[in-house]
């Protein structure tokens, strides 16, 4: 099981990626930021990167303005 | 004037660290502009400062610039009015755009980075960037200022070392008025300050 945003709970998969999470969760929008286990995932990692059981992913969406 | 005096009022503690530490501000417009006021005020010893647009009238709304420096450029104008709060700031000011390739060489020596960009997409990169080669240092980010009202949705949410305030979903579409993108580089500004004094 893994924790996402620190409410949603999802089975964990043997291989699973930062993508699978984004695809799992309906996150389809590109502007986001990602944290595995509060470390950075850039966006050309979330096809490969591993995220492993229990681990608690984060993503936020980014906004224009400032 | 002795300029000590100026932070006479401040919390116990915090302008002796203050004063030894220096900030990056990637942007300086209506985020950038109002969190470096807020540093300055508070006693800041060192901030960088980079932005490569002029002051135009459109910005008046919500950044810390005057009429009469309408044309001029950004880093200069705010230069300008941060060393009339404070003479002794020190304040090294880039006439530059920021890419992923120069965030490391114009703020590697900062303790902390505060992300004051206009678009989502430059927001990301800048995150992503220091948060790689920074991973002890943090990036604090304002994300979602636009529109009026609605203070109960400022929020500060936080991914390791990444911080970002502001209401995570308003879109520069709905048009930005100083009073809220004001309040979101003050928290900006100060969460900066409770990490610095802190972990000091």
């Amino acid at each position: 099981m893994i924790i996402v945003n620190g409410r949603n709970k999802l089975e964990w998969v043997e291989g699973m990626t930062v993508q699978d999470v984004m695809d799992k969760m309906g996150y389809d929008y590109s502007l986001i930021t990602v944290t595995v286990n509060n470390e950075i995932v850039s966006e050309d990692e979330y096809d490969s990167y591993k995220v492993a059981d229990a681990s608690d992913v984060k993503a936020i969406h980014l906004c224009h303005g400032g | 004037m002795t300029e000590n005096s100026i932070f006479s009022r401040n919390v116990d503690g915090m302008t002796e660290i203050l004063t030894r530490s220096c900030i990056g501000i990637a942007g300086c417009g209506g985020l950038g502009s109002n969190a470096a006021v807020a540093l300055v005020r508070a006693g800041i010893g060192k901030l960088i400062l980079v932005d490569f647009d002029n002051v135009e009238m459109s910005n008046l709304n919500r950044q810390y610039f005057f009429v009469n420096q309408v044309g001029t450029k950004k880093v200069e104008a705010l230069a300008a009015n941060l060393k009339s709060i404070n003479p002794r700031v020190e304040l090294e000011i880039f006439n530059v755009k920021i890419d992923p390739e120069s965030i490391q060489e114009l703020f590697g020596s900062a303790d902390l980075l505060i992300e004051a960009f206009d678009k989502a997409e430059s927001k990301k990169w800048l995150i992503e960037n220091w948060s790689i080669n920074n991973p002890n240092k943090p990036v604090i980010s304002g994300n979602g200022v636009s529109g009026i009202g609605n203070n109960e949705s400022l929020t500060t949410t936080k991914m390791g070392n990444i911080y970002f305030c502001g209401d995570g979903v308003s879109d520069l579409t709905m048009g930005l008025c100083g009073a809220r993108v004001a309040i979101v580089a003050n928290m900006q500004a100060n969460l900066a300050i409770e990490l610095l004094v802190s972990e000091n």
